[in-house]
């Protein structure tokens, strides 16, 4: 049976209330993994409060941290302060520069574009090479897609149904997640499935996009995070004692 | 023509009737898929229960999941905000209430 993912719930951290009833909401739309964005100074109390809320409703918790860096320098300092703290990083890329280096760099998982402006949405062919060599994923939130109509709902869709064939093509996996930032815009993972048809994501691909996709940038980290990992295919199996 | 049957729950603060749901459910699917999509999905309410906020949809069985997308694009109806989640999909009006314990 597939495990769904949500890798961008966003509630407001503040609201316990609100965070509480969005986990809840998850778990019974059949989602087994949530990934909260946290900012880069939360504590490891905030931490385990998320937890425990979602253990208490039978979900996985995912710690995660969103970079929207305006320069290249500036995403590299993010990334080597904040990266061993958090399971997955995300970087929305707002200028070309800070697109490519992401793109580059093997710490960052996921790739956001703003879906406002069309025009910042740097995601083509040269950003999908480097993105499948660094095993990059590009995300893609439908909450947009919900809140958006008319002329730039069109507009996006068109953007992502571009991006999709490029991201196929060269072999980037493809995230989708909620981007909700309340319970209204919370959809189940074959509701997803279905909306991303719209940008001719194909049934099965996009469950794929809601499941193991994402479920494999997250087994990666948590393995790399692990204090027996060495190296990639290298891992502590025994600690030599009484020595 | 094979029908699926679509039950839904529309998460709102206010009771919500069959008519305002089908109202929003045409425009969703006009919205997305036009006058030509529409024309396919033989789209038609089976039951409503305003005061749980459920409801049965039925369709043609190739129009699914443009039912389906559109259905999850509702985000209002009547002003007020909304999420409308279908529950399950069947082949028979039996089996799809004894899927969504309606």
């Amino acid at each position: 049976m597939r495990r769904f993912i949500d890798l961008h719930l966003h509630p407001s951290i503040k609201d316990l209330d609100q965070v509480e009833r969005m986990i809840v909401k998850s778990s019974e739309l059949g989602y087994r993994l949530v990934g909260i964005p946290l900012l880069p100074s939360v504590t490891q109390d905030e931490i385990s409060l998320l937890q425990k809320i979602c253990k208490d409703a039978k979900i996985d918790f995912v710690s995660r941290v969103n970079f929207t860096p305006k320069t290249p320098g500036e995403l590299l300092h993010d990334l080597r302060r904040f990266r061993q703290r958090f399971e997955v990083v995300s970087v929305t890329c707002t200028s070309k520069r800070v697109a490519r280096q992401a793109a580059k760099d093997r710490r960052v998982d996921l790739l956001s574009f703003p879906v406002t402006d069309i025009h910042k949405r740097f995601f083509d062919r040269a950003e999908a090479e480097l993105a499948s060599k660094a095993l990059s994923g590009l995300e893609i939130e439908m909450a947009p897609l919900l809140s958006l109509s008319g002329y730039s709902r069109i507009r996006l869709l068109s953007r992502l149904r571009r991006e999709v064939a490029i991201a196929k093509r060269f072999n980037v996996p493809v995230v989708i997640s909620s981007g909700a930032t309340n319970e209204y815009l919370m959809r189940s993972p074959h509701d997803y499935a279905a909306l991303a048809t719209l940008f001719d994501m194909p049934l099965p691909y996009a469950l794929r996009a809601l499941s193991e996709d994402p479920l494999a940038i997250v087994e990666r980290n948590r393995e790399k995070l692990s204090p027996d990992y060495v190296a990639p295919g290298i891992r502590v199996v025994r600690r030599k004692t009484g020595v | 023509m094979r029908r699926r049957y679509l039950a839904l729950k529309v998460v709102s603060e206010q009771p919500i009737n069959g008519g305002a749901v089908m109202d929003a459910v045409w425009k969703a699917v006009l919205q997305l898929f036009g006058e030509y999509g529409a024309s396919q999905t033989s789209l038609s309410l089976i039951d409503c229960n305003p005061q749980k906020n459920y409801a049965i949809v039925c369709c043609s069985h190739t129009a699914v999941e443009i039912v389906r997308a559109s259905i999850a694009s509702i985000t209002e109806i009547n002003e007020k905000t909304v999420a409308v989640h279908v529950l399950g999909v069947s082949g028979t009006l039996r089996a799809i209430r004894k899927k969504a314990f309606l």
